[in-house]
């Protein structure tokens, strides 16, 4: 049942590396953002609020059509990224990586921002007083107590990673072995006369997939959660 | 020192010299917010505030020193430890923050001190109240402050332990040799440890001398 083609083992492999990708370099922004939702105030923070929840509610048609006009060849981001770093997204894996943690982004802020949100500032005050810089505060206090929810908006986003199909096909189409996720490849068989057991065996892993990062997150967040406590 | 706070006013100006001063007076007298002023945790309006020779905060000068580099211990009324880590932990962040090296001999001197020897593995969170206070007191020692401010370090404790905690805090005026600004509403705990106490009612002193004002205050509540 598990026997993947190759062509499948491709996809599987793939996808793995865009949603790590897309979550490793989503987790600093998340991070910051969240830090700033959750702690300052300043002018144009609704927008920003906004902004940062809008992949969230538009179809992800829309967002794949947006990236594509900014970050594509042809865009002004696209271009720019392209001429002076050498940076291509269109129709790369990168490009898939980039909607992926876009559209995953929503769902990483909102647990950072709330664990952030729930620290007791009179730690952070205690910690001033014995030394600690503003940095090595955040450093040494903020971020640890925080864990939980940086793990849970981690996981959250690598899985919609995972999963993300409409923004991705939109902007970076659907090539095998460049663009082409699971999701994108179940997709494609399903086109083709006879292609259901192979669809069938990639949804199968899917479940997988997202059972195991299910179960790993869990253990991640207990064990955080249990240093946070003091257990 | 001054501060506007909505409608309270503090203006106080005392001077601590070593040994234990206490700032004595009922709740809301402002003692409190003198204390987060001279950490550095709230900023006067007017005025400035010395430690040695060294100006902390000067309104008209422009200087303000930030807490982390005012070298101030503070012993908050909720013990504030830090819940991720060990009690050992705990003790060694001033170090740690300052970029000391460590000094063992200085560890154990303070631990003894406190008798949290046996707590040191442990999280704080599985602490008693007393343990949780005299490591808090600990951890404020052990950055080796140019001050210490003990801000009601009793009042979340019950009458035994209240009697536990005394005598460490009596060994710290007499053994530790740092100057303390004591905080407290209850005079028989101040009789015990202060040297100096300076009174206050509504945000101003209202006098500054011996432990004897300490009675007179009794005699005031009586009459």
């Amino acid at each position: 049942m598990l026997d993947l083609s190759p062509a499948e083992w491709t996809a599987v492999l793939l996808s793995l590396r865009i949603a790590l990708v897309a979550t490793a370099f989503a987790l600093p922004f998340g991070i910051a953002i969240g830090w700033l939702l959750a702690r300052k105030e300043f002018w144009g923070k609704t927008l920003l609020d906004g902004l940062v929840y809008l992949p969230l509610v538009l179809p992800p048609v829309v967002t794949g059509y947006l990236l594509l006009i900014s970050f594509g060849k042809k865009g002004p981001i696209g271009a720019f990224l392209a001429d002076h770093f050498g940076i291509v997204f269109s129709f790369r894996w990168t490009g898939a990586a980039l909607s992926c943690g876009i559209m995953g982004f929503p769902l990483m802020v909102r647990p950072i921002r709330l664990a952030l949100e729930a620290i007791d500032r009179r730690l952070e005050e205690a910690a001033g007083t014995l030394g600690a810089g503003r940095f090595l505060v955040f450093l040494t206090i903020t971020l640890p107590l925080a864990l939980p929810g940086i793990i849970a908006g981690a996981v959250l986003c690598f899985a919609r990673a995972l999963g993300e199909f409409g923004a991705t096909i939109t902007f970076v189409s659907n090539i095998p072995g460049e663009t082409q996720t699971i999701s994108a490849a179940i997709y494609t068989l399903m086109q083709i006369p006879g292609g259901d057991a192979a669809a069938g065996r990639l949804v199968l892993f899917a479940i997988i997939l997202a059972l195991a990062a299910l179960v790993v997150s869990e253990w991640f967040a207990r064990r955080a959660g249990m240093r946070v406590q003091g257990n | 020192m001054e501060k506007e706070l909505g409608t309270f006013k503090l203006a106080v100006r005392f001077e601590a010299a070593g040994g234990v001063t206490a700032l004595f007076g009922p709740s809301g007298a402002g003692k409190t917010t003198i204390v987060n002023m001279i950490a550095g945790l709230l900023q006067p309006d007017r005025g400035s505030i010395v430690l040695g020779d060294k100006v902390l905060f000067d309104a008209a000068a422009g200087i303000n020193v930030p807490p982390h580099r005012r070298h101030i211990g503070y012993v908050f009324q909720e013990d504030r430890l830090f819940p991720h880590l060990s009690v050992r932990q705990n003790l060694d962040y001033g170090r740690r923050m300052s970029g000391r090296p460590r000094d063992a001999d200085d560890f154990a001197r303070i631990v003894a001190l406190l008798d949290i020897g046996h707590l040191l593995e442990r999280r704080p969170r599985l602490l008693s109240g007393g343990e949780r206070q005299r490591v808090a007191v600990g951890r404020a020692l052990l950055m080796r402050p140019g001050l210490l401010l003990l801000d009601e370090p009793l009042a979340s404790l019950d009458a035994g332990r209240k009697r536990e905690i005394l005598p460490y805090l009596v060994r710290l005026r007499d053994d530790a040799r740092v100057p303390m600004v004591f905080v407290s509403h209850t005079a028989a705990e101040l009789r015990r440890i202060a040297t100096k106490v300076v009174r206050l009612d509504a945000g101003r002193v209202v006098a500054a001398g011996g432990l004897e004002l300490l009675d007179r205050v009794d005699a005031d509540a009586l009459g």
